[in-house]
Order: C-alpha cells, then structure tokens, then sequence
C-alpha cells in the first residue's frame, strides 16, 4: 500500500507543479500587460507571480524527490539529474528533467537579477515558452493518468489559459508600440531657423 | 554665416577668415609654442583663478572641472574636445574649429597632459562638413605628441548627440544617447576611464590662459563675470553670425554691432532652445552676462542671440522649437516621449488657432511636472523654453487660447 | 537615511511603485513616476523596500542620502517646525 501512496503523491504533485506553472506564466503575462481592477492594483499580478512561482518548486520538489525516492519506481538520482538517462519511458521521463533545469535557471537569474544584469535575465526569463510546454509534454507522456478525461481537460484548461495568455500579450504589445512610436514628432523635422 | 572680430580679439584674433583655418606655422609665430610645460596643477589653479566658464551651456567653471578629473584620473584619463554643436542656430563652434583649430587642439593637449591622459577625441557635429574638413588637417599637420593619441570623430546629427552621457556613449559603443547617470563621465566614461569633456571654446580659451595667464584673462568683462566670450547673433540684423564680446556687452550693443536695429526685433531667445525667450525691449540693457541674465531668469547658455523678427508670432515661434525639441527626443525615457509629445501636440493645436479647452492649462502643468525626469536634461531645457514662451508671450497665448492671433497668420509663419 | 531615485531609462511605466507607496511617489498623466525629493522617513522604509523589490524592470532604487544633505533638511525641519 505505501508504494501506491507515494506514486500517488508524485503523480499528484506533478499534477499540481503543472497548473502552478501554468499558473506562473499566465501571472507573468497579467503583470507584463499591466492588468488592473479596481481594488486589485498592478502590483499584487507581480507579488503572485512571485509567490506561485516559489510555490511550483515547492511541488516540483515534492514530485522529482518522492519519484527518486519512491522504492517501487526504482527510478535513481541520475534519472532525475540527467535527462534522458533512464531506460524507462526515456525520452518523455527526460522532457521532465530538461524542464526542471529551466525552470531553475529562470527561478535563480530572477531571484538574483542585480547580479545577472537585465539582459541576461531577459534571455532566460523567455525560456519560460520551452519549459511550460516541456513540462506539459512531459507529463502527457509519462503521465500514468494521461488516459483519463479528467487529466485531459486539465490539460486542455492549461493549453487553453496560456494560449489566451499569449495571444491578449502580444496584441497589448501592439497597442502600446503604436502608441509609443505615434507620440513624437519625427525626426529630422525642419529645423526652425 | 558671418564671422566677426570684434574688439577684443582674443580666440578670434590673428590672419583674416577669408583664408580659412590658420596653420600651425602662422598659429605658432603668433603666439609661440603651446606651453605644454605649464600642463598640471599649475593650468588648474590658474584656470580657477581666472574664473572661465564652460561654453558648452552649463557654464560650470572649466577649472573645478579640470580639478575633479584629475582627482580621479590615476588610472588614466581621456580628454574628449566637444564640438558636436548640436543646436542648430549656434554657429560658434565650428566657426572656431574652421577658423582656429590649434587653439583647440592646444587646450586638449594641455588638458590631456594635466592628467595623464593618453588619448584625446576631438568629437565635432557631422553636418558641419568645412570645421570636420578644417580639424581632420589641423590634426593631420600638428607635431606629435609623444605616448599622446589624437583622433577626431564624426558625432551624429542630433540635438542630444552632443550631451556629455551621449557623447562617452557613442565613443563607446556607436549609439548617441545619453545615459542615466552615475556614473559620471568624469568617474567612467570613455572606455571605463575618467573622461573630460570640454566644449571646444572652453578649450581655446584655456589654451590662451595657459599662455597670458588667470589676470589677462580677467582683464576684460565689464559686468560681474570676467572675460570674453562667442556669440551667435541671428535674425533681422545686417551681420548675423559669430562675434567675440566682452562678458557685459548689452543686447543693445551687440544688434548694433550686426547691423541691426532694436526696433525690427519683437522677442530674443537666448542661450539656445535649452535657453529662454526674453522681452524686447525690456532686455535691451541689460549685459550679456551669466550673472546679470540669471536675475532676469534666463542665461548665457551657448551664446545664442536668436532675435524674433517683429511681425512675427511668439507661439508660432515656440510651437516651431519646441516640435523640433521633441522630434529630438532619443526616445528612452516615458516623460519625455509622453511628455514632450503631449506638449508639442497642444502646442500645435494652440498655435493653428484650434486649441482644445485644456491645452493652456495642462502647457502650463506639464512645463513644471516635466523637469528633472529624464535621464537627460532635454526635456528640463524644452520645459523651460515652453515655460518662458507663455511669460512673454503671454498676451499672444491667451488670444491663440481663443482661436485669434495679432499677427498676420501667414506673414507669421513665414516669419516664425 | 535612504532617498528613492528611478533609473529614467529602464522605468516602463508600471505604476507599482506608486501603488505601494503613494505617499512618496505620484504618477503623471502617462503613468510614468513623479517622486519626492524627500528621504523616506522611518515609518515608511518598509514599503519602500517593498516598492524597490516590486518593480519588474529594477528601475527603482534606495540610495543613501549624503550626510550633509540630511544635516541641511533637520536644521530646515527645526527651523519651520519651530520644535
């Protein structure tokens, strides 16, 4: 019975990590596009993003120690520490640990952004559009729960909020270059003499 | 574009201009070798104890500014002569580099071996193709000095090109937009090291200095501050363009000495389009002095006498520079670009006579919330000419605020 | 004592800053911050470093203030406070 116990926590915490991500992006693009309400002022976007942010590694490790840990997955550290290295279910497992290391280099360069410098940060920080759908990736095809309706319209809930998320993004992007770029006189004007 | 000797001939003194830019032969039988042995502390104390001023616009004293660099300059310094003039009506700079370039040189080099620096740029304004012409020969003909590169460098055009953040930028890095500060050029500037960069004028002046001494210098100026300086006269005079004056030449003197008289005049900016609008003819007399115009709220800036010819419309003529100000944008920072766009299109609005019912009100607004937030100080010398058009033309905003304009709206935009 | 000073270049117009701590910091017509000049007294360092940490971009910043620059404002608050 415990064995079950702890596949499920790993399962679980997985699951968990994903919507948290998910979760994580949708906040990062919220604060990036400067949504308000009144009564929920820009800030709180940042905060939360924050907070989710520490929290899905809080799940991420949860999931990746009680999975390496776990006797009956007899899965081993280096599974975890090198992607692909596992035989079992190789490529899908590795996806996870690929995923993993992204999101701990995003955590780290923002947590120590001043030292970093921000284009550093910026380059890394965009990783985040490979380590979501990684991380997706991941678990559809190591997922043990992956036949299920209800895990596919989890999945189907995170597609659906990031696409939304990315779309509403680059068209506020839009709106603001223009603008931006419409609010001075050109250039090169004729110079009153 | 007129270039005038007048008494006293100091930076403008020597062969006539018709020949172009005095070589280094007649520049050294006129007045000796550069006195390269008076380099160091001896140069600095003297050049505080004359009181020189910087010509590039601050007008802070050339001396102190020597003093910091060389504070810091243990690791090396760079010497940058700047001669970008990027304000368009101000013609001192490249008269003087097409006219005396060894003047400047000397002082660059005087500077230069001040601090132990090894690298000197002379950075001159792209568009003025005969003072690029005149230094790239000056530098080509002058005897070297030894461990001493010397190196001219085109800046690009643009009104902030020649700002001291923008100038350490685009000799570092080819992109000619100023940079929040700190740090300092004189802390990190050009390649990390402490830089001085020193308008060309204030370089040629020192070069004398280094020559006769802090008391000659002092030896003119009939107001409160000492010297002499270029000006720039422009407008309905006979002889617009360049003159050497003595500090405390009244406005008065200096449109006679071009040709002009007080009465074809309406308004003065002075300074340049980082100065201000004056009052004719309130201002007629008083002395073209830092000390004097600053009690009258304007300054000396770089030397710009742009006269308003009388039949024209001070907002038009606002509406025109400040347009051009913010074209001049280098765009980085929201105040500035939201701001000054902001400014220029009520400006428009009040200027074409079809003002929307806030427009004086937030112009007023914006000119005080614009100050000191920028990177640079582009938008504080826009705000300030904003803010000195609607004092003295005071009476022209309010009937434009109505859709009406004394002037003749056509002959003012021609003339405006 | 610390002084709030934006790197004018990197700010992009959150308005965070502002949200966190209106009492010294204001924002313009585009959203673009207006601070105090003042030192961030006491009472409100909290916020501040609080309002320093928020800021997506790092624009924000809390530089010590000069120690003649504060010796000037104590003898200005006297002077005017009359206490």
């Amino acid at each position: 019975m415990t064995e079950s116990v702890l596949w499920y926590v790993t399962r679980g915490a997985g699951i968990a990590s994903l919507i948290m991500l998910t979760g994580v992006v949708v906040l990062g693009i919220v604060t990036a596009v400067r949504w308000q309400r009144p009564g929920w002022p820009r800030f709180l976007n940042a905060e939360l993003h924050r907070s989710v942010s520490l929290l899905t590694l809080v799940f991420l490790a949860i999931h990746i120690l009680i999975a390496v840990l776990d006797p009956y997955t007899a899965l081993g550290w280096a599974a975890a520490l090198v992607p692909f290295s596992s035989p079992y279910r190789q490529v899908w497992l590795g996806l996870g640990g690929v995923a993993t290391y992204l999101i701990v280099a995003i955590v780290v360069t923002s947590l120590l952004r001043p030292l970093f410098g921000r284009t550093a940060w910026r380059l890394v920080h965009w990783l985040t559009y490979a380590a979501w759908p990684v991380a997706l990736i991941h678990g559809i095809g190591t997922g043990s729960d992956t036949g299920a309706l209800w895990m596919w319209v989890l999945d189907a809930a995170c597609i659906l909020a990031v696409v939304a998320a990315i779309s509403w993004r680059a068209n506020a992007a839009d709106q603001a270059l223009v603008t931006r770029e419409s609010a001075l006189p050109s250039r090169g004007q004729r110079v009153p003499r | 574009m007129t270039v005038t000797a007048t008494r006293p001939e100091r930076l403008l003194a020597g062969p006539s201009f018709d020949a172009g830019l005095e070589p280094y032969g007649s520049h050294v039988a006129r007045l000796g070798e550069p006195p390269y042995g008076f380099a160091g502390p001896p140069l600095i104390e003297s050049l505080e104890r004359s009181g020189l001023l910087g010509r590039g616009g601050a007008g802070f004293p050339v001396g102190r500014k020597w003093r910091v660099v060389a504070e810091r300059a243990r690791r090396g310094a760079v010497v940058i002569a700047n001669g970008a003039e990027g304000e368009p009506r101000s013609a001192k700079d490249r008269a003087l580099l097409g006219l005396r370039p060894h003047l400047v040189i000397d002082g660059a080099i005087l500077a230069a071996l001040s601090f132990g620096a090894n690298l000197v740029q002379v950075y001159v304004g792209g568009e003025h193709r005969s003072a690029v012409a005149a230094m790239r020969r000056a530098l080509a003909e002058r005897p070297r000095v030894r461990g001493m590169t010397l190196e001219l460098v085109e800046a690009p055009t643009g009104y902030v090109s020649g700002e001291s953040s923008a100038v350490v930028r685009y000799l570092n890095e080819y992109d000619a937009r100023p940079m929040a500060t700190p740090p300092r050029p004189h802390e990190r500037g050009v390649a990390g090291r402490p830089t001085l960069i020193q308008n060309v004028e204030s370089l040629a002046y020192a070069a004398l200095i280094a020559r006769y001494g802090a008391e000659w210098y002092r030896e003119a100026g009939r107001d409160a501050t000492a010297g002499t300086a270029l000006v720039t006269v422009t407008g309905p005079v006979a002889e617009p363009g360049v003159r050497e004056i003595e500090y405390g030449t009244t406005l008065r003197e200096l449109v006679a000495l071009a040709g002009g008289v007080p009465e074809d005049a309406g308004a003065v900016l002075l300074g340049g389009y980082f100065g201000g609008w004056g009052a004719l003819p309130e201002l007629l007399d008083v002395p073209l002095d830092p000390e004097a115009l600053a009690a009258h709220g304007l300054g000396f800036g770089c030397g710009l006498v742009s006269l308003l010819p009388a039949g024209a419309c001070g907002v038009w003529a606002t509406e025109q520079i400040v347009a051009y100000m913010a074209g001049e944008s280098a765009r980085q920072c929201g105040p500035c670009i939201f701001g000054l766009g902001a400014v220029a299109e009520s400006l428009r609005r009040l200027a074409a006579g079809t003002p929307l019912h806030d427009d004086l009100a937030n112009l007023d607004r914006w000119s005080a919330e614009l100050v000191g937030r920028g990177a640079c100080h582009h938008p504080d010398g826009t705000a300030a000419l904003l803010r000195s058009g609607l004092e003295v033309f005071a009476d022209e905003f309010a009937l434009h605020a109505h859709g009406h304009c004394s002037h003749d709206a056509r002959r003012a935009r021609e003339l405006g | 004592m610390k002084k709030l000073s934006v790197d004018r270049i990197r700010c992009d117009g959150y308005g965070m800053c502002a949200e966190i701590l209106p009492e010294m910091i204001a924002l313009d017509d585009w959203g673009y911050p207006i601070l105090r000049e003042a030192p961030v007294p006491a009472h409100l360092m909290e916020l501040a470093e609080r309002a320093v940490d928020v800021c997506p971009v790092l624009a924000l910043r809390l530089d010590p203030v000069l120690r003649d620059a504060v010796r000037e404002r104590r003898a200005q608050r006297v002077h005017v406070g009359g206490r």
